[in-house]
Parts: C-alpha cells; sequence; structure tokens
C-alpha cells in the first residue's frame, strides 16, 4: 500500500504534464485540421474536410515529394560518409580515439543555428567559398550556390552527421572481432567477411541513423528557410508559412499531422526492420 | 584501404569544422565585408556589450533554460524512479509515449502547442514558451537518468534500511549521491537543448518575446553583419563548456560505478 502511494506521487508529475502540455496540443492540432479558415486568422467551428483535399492538389504533392526526397538523399550521403568514418573509429587505438569522439560529439552539441548560418558565410556568391576559388583560378566567375536546393541538402548533411555517426560507432565497437577473424579462417575474402559478417551485425546501428537522420530531416524548416531563402519549398517551410504570414491555420494543421504520419510509418518500418533482424540473428 | 579510410576521416572532420571555425576566424575580422578578410579586432565583441536587445534576449534565454532545467530535470528524475524502481500496468505505454517528443519533428511539436495555447489563458511569451522546453527537454532527461539508474545496486538501499533508516533518509543520504551524476547529465544536457532551441520557440513565443536563437534569426534576416559572427562564437564557446562539463560528471559516473563493483 505505501509503496503504491510513492508510485504515484513519482508517476503524477510526467503523467500530468504529457497529458496536459503533449497529449492535449497533438488532439488539438488533429481538431484543427478539421476547421474552416477564419477571415482574420482565426478559425470557425465548422468541420470540413477540405484542408485534407487541398494536400492531394498537385503542387503540395509535389512539395512532399522534394522534402521526402530530399530526407532520404540526407540520409545515404550521411550513411556513406559516416559508414567508414565510425569504421575507422571503432579500430582506432583506445587512447585517442576517445578524441576523435568528442571532437563528432562537438558538432552534436552547438547550437543548429549557428552551424547553418556558418554555410551562409561559405556558400554566398560573395563568400568564402567563391574568394577561394577566385584566388585559385584568375578567371574564376562566382557561382550562385546560396538558395539553391543543393545548399539545402549540403546544409542538413552537415546539421545532422553526427546523428548517423554515433549510433554507427556504437554498433560497430562492440562487434566481435573473433567473428571476423573465424570468416577469414573459413576462408572468406576481406571484402566477404565484410558484407556477411560485419554489415549485419551493425544493422541496428545503420537504422537507428538512418532514422535519426530521416526524421528531423524530413520536417527540417530551419535548414531550407536559411540555407534555400524561400526560394525552394519544403514541407516545413510550407507549414511554417500557413501559421506566420498566410493565416491559414486548419491546412498548416492538416499539413502537420500529414507529416506526423510520415514521421510514424517511418518508426513502424524502423521497429519492423529491428525486429527482422533479431529473428534472423537468433536463426 | 586504408588509405580510404584514413582520407575520409580527413573529409568528416574538415566538413563538421571548417564552417564552425570560418565563423570563429570572422569574428575577429575587422572590416564590415563578412568574408574577406581584413586585420585583427576585438572590436565586434565591444560592440556586443552596447547591445541592449541582445542582452534581453540573453537574459530571456538564461531564464527560460534556467526555469525549464528545473522543472524538467525534477519531472524526469521522478518519471526514471518509477520507470526503473516499479512495475506498474501502464509502465511499457509511458516508456513508449516519452520517446514521442524526440521523435515527432520539432515543428509538428511547435504547431500542436502553438494551437492548444490559444485556447487557454496561457499568454504566449515567457511562461508559453517555458512550457514548451519542458516538453522536450523531459524526455531527455528521463532517458539520461534513466541509464544511471539501470547500473545500480538496490543492496545498498536494503542496508540502509536494515541499519534503521526511514524511506527518506535512505533516498537523500544513499539513492540521492549515487544517482545524482545523472542528475546533473540531464540538466546540463536540457539547458544547453533550451538554450539552442529555436523552431519551438519561434512559434510559442508570440510576437515581441525573443530569446537569444530568435534574436539571432530576427537578425540573419534582417542582414549579415559581423556581429553575428561574435554572437555565435561566444554561443559555440558556452556550448564547448557545457559539453566538457557533461562528459566530466558521465566520466565520474562511469569510473565510481567501477569502485562500487
Amino acid at each position: 500500500m505505501r509503496r503504491n502511494y510513492q508510485l504515484y506521487v513519482l508517476l503524477f508529475p510526467i503523467v500530468f504534464w504529457l497529458v496536459c502540455f503533449f497529449l492535449l496540443p497533438l488532439i488539438s492540432v488533429f481538431v484543427y485540421s478539421f476547421l474552416a479558415r477564419g477571415t482574420y486568422g482565426g478559425v470557425r467551428w465548422i468541420f470540413t474536410l477540405e484542408n485534407y483535399e487541398r494536400l492531394f492538389d498537385g503542387l503540395y504533392l509535389g512539395i512532399l515529394w522534394r522534402s521526402v526526397s530530399t530526407a532520404l538523399i540526407c540520409t545515404a550521403v550521411c550513411l556513406l560518409l559516416g559508414y567508414p568514418f565510425a569504421y575507422y573509429l571503432a579500430r582506432y587505438r583506445p587512447k585517442h580515439r576517445n578524441i576523435l569522439l568528442l571532437l563528432v560529439v562537438v558538432p552534436f552539441w552547438t547550437n543548429f543555428l549557428i552551424r547553418t548560418y556558418a554555410w551562409i558565410l561559405i556558400l554566398r556568391t560573395e563568400g568564402l567559398l567563391n574568394n577561394l576559388l577566385g584566388a585559385v583560378f584568375p578567371n574564376w566567375s562566382p557561382l550562385e550556390l546560396l538558395n539553391t536546393p543543393l545548399a539545402v541538402q549540403i546544409g542538413l548533411v552537415y546539421g545532422y552527421l553526427p546523428f548517423m555517426i554515433l549510433p554507427l560507432y556504437a554498433a560497430l565497437e562492440q562487434l566481435d572481432m573473433s567473428l571476423l577473424e573465424a570468416a577469414q579462417d573459413l576462408g572468406a575474402s576481406p571484402r566477404r567477411a565484410f558484407w556477411h559478417v560485419t554489415v549485419p551485425l551493425s544493422l541496428p546501428g545503420i537504422l537507428a541513423g538512418s532514422m535519426l537522420v530521416f526524421i528531423p530531416t524530413v520536417g527540417a524548416f530551419l535548414t531550407p528557410d536559411l540555407l534555400g531563402g524561400g526560394k525552394v519549398s519544403y514541407i516545413g517551410n510550407v507549414i511554417e508559412r500557413q501559421f506566420k504570414t498566410a493565416r491559414d491555420w486548419p491546412f498548416g494543421s492538416a499539413l502537420s499531422f500529414m507529416l506526423m504520419g510520415i514521421v510514424l510509418v517511418g518508426t513502424v518500418l524502423y521497429f519492423r526492420a529491428l525486429q527482422g533482424n533479431e529473428d534472423s540473428q537468433a536463426l | 584501404m586504408k588509405r580510404i579510410l584514413e582520407a575520409n576521416i580527413g573529409l568528416v572532420f574538415f566538413f563538421l569544422y571548417v564552417p564552425i571555425l570560418a565563423v570563429v576566424v570572422f569574428s575577429f575580422n575587422s572590416g564590415e565585408q563578412i568574408s574577406v578578410w581584413e586585420g585583427f579586432t576585438f572590436g565586434w565583441y565591444a560592440k556586443l556589450f552596447e547591445d541592449a536587445a541582445l542582452w534581453r534576449a540573453c537574459r530571456n534565454s538564461l531564464i527560460v533554460a534556467g526555469i525549464a532545467t528545473a522543472v524538467s530535470t525534477f519531472i524526469g528524475t521522478t518519471a526514471a524512479l518509477a520507470i526503473e524502481r516499479y512495475r506498474f500496468r501502464f509502465r511499457t505505454a509511458l516508456t513508449r509515449c516519452l520517446y514521442l517528443p524526440v521523435i515527432i519533428p520539432d515543428i509538428v511539436l511547435a504547431i500542436a502547442l502553438l494551437t492548444f495555447y490559444v485556447q487557454t489563458p496561457i499568454p504566449l511569451g515567457l511562461v508559453s514558451v517555458i512550457i514548451a522546453h519542458c516538453v522536450f527537454n523531459v524526455a531527455y532527461v528521463t532517458i539520461v537518468v534513466r541509464a544511471r539508474l539501470q547500473g545500480y545496486d538496490n543492496t545498498l538501499e536494503e542496508a540502509a534500511r536494515d541499519l534503521g533508516a526511514n524511506e527518506w533518509q535512505t533516498f537523500w543520504r544513499i539513492t540521492f549521491p549515487l544517482i545524482a551524476p545523472g542528475i546533473i547529465g540531464g540538466a546540463l544536457l536540457a539547458f544547453t537543448l533550451s538554450i539552442d532551441d529555436f523552431v519551438i520557440t519561434f512559434f510559442t513565443a508570440g510576437v515581441g518575446y525573443t530569446t537569444l536563437s530568435v534574436h539571432i534569426y530576427s537578425q540573419l534576416k534582417f542582414g549579415i553583419t559581423p556581429k553575428l559572427n561574435a554572437i555565435s562564437t561566444m554561443l559555440l564557446a558556452n556550448s564547448i563548456v557545457f559539453i566538457l562539463l557533461f562528459l566530466w560528471f558521465q566520466g565520474g559516473a562511469t569510473t565510481s560505478r567501477r569502485q562500487d563493483v
């Protein structure tokens, strides 16, 4: 009885907070997505499916596709850069390894806004990259790099690369080296051992890293806003516009809900893949 | 093969650090030009001290982060204790729910809170921003404190109770000192996340209330000045101090645990 009383005291704050300031807001945005837009920005309490119908407009499907494909490319590039990096780091001398690891963690903790802003300095037409290239090649005509989809892609890879490296490193560091030796003793070439032993065993890290990169990039708002200059629309920017300038809250809510749907589908697929991986290893 | 791996390490570090270094280096540039080096100066830092709007934003950031850290550390710690110490019916549901604020994109959480606030008497400003920060901070604090509780030895508490300590004494004399590094680590993480947050603050602050991140953003939209490099460098230095503190406490946690064994 006494233990129960303690449990309720410990649980009360978290349950209260999650219900009031997480669950209720999610319900609220869900309800908003079925309301009609008010004349001066508010909402009218009339039930309508119009906001969801608008989502299937070619314009918004195109923007949605751009966001998803950008996030997928970003995830792939991060994996391509991050996997060899984590692989090498996991085999590095333990003494220096922690310093290298710290160097990956620092950008992970530093202000995202500033890390994005740094790329404006580099990519601007009169920025560092064009200045450098201009100094090397006298006839260089400055490239328009900022405010392009390429700039957004670079910014996203830069922003989320540490999120890929850290789980990959955690998975590869735990890898049992004797399994690789066994594979090679049994006549597997290093390449074959890598693809048949190392990669399957590090799959949980690959999946976790991919999730941690894909989810924030698909809904990214700041990077497209600063590096894309609002010239190219991504779903995050469209949502922001509905709330800040267009004042169409119900449509913005419907977009948010769809974004959450994509993320939840991604999460379910992730757990499925993880489950499948465990099952195959159990066999 | 080894060559390729080493080249990749170099490439990744170059990619990760050149932009940060560019900001730091150009914060000492004397020219008005953003990306042409003209000479060394501390002038932009001196200019920061005259900027009243910047200091107001800075003070707001510290107030928000301070209160949000205190509240979320308390809630996160009690939640971690409940989850790790007790078995109850909705335990799995609660642990899954706690990951949601981390998984959901920032902008969705921000919009959800905004549509919620306008239907309540909570005014947009200081209070709404603090509540919003607590939502994501609570999840992170719980994860960090739970990790500390998982490697924890229950027999010490039993010994304390056998020796006649009551529940309250046992908690403050035994449990709390043992999990303190986890709590401090969680609080440091929460504080950093709070200071650095832009998206959620941007949507829940309403008109006229600015934190440091929102201030920097509006300056950026207005036009890039060398002063921004100086502000950014100060924030970078602040982050590095916090990481080192966090790692120091976490490092202390692992060594003391080894001594327990």
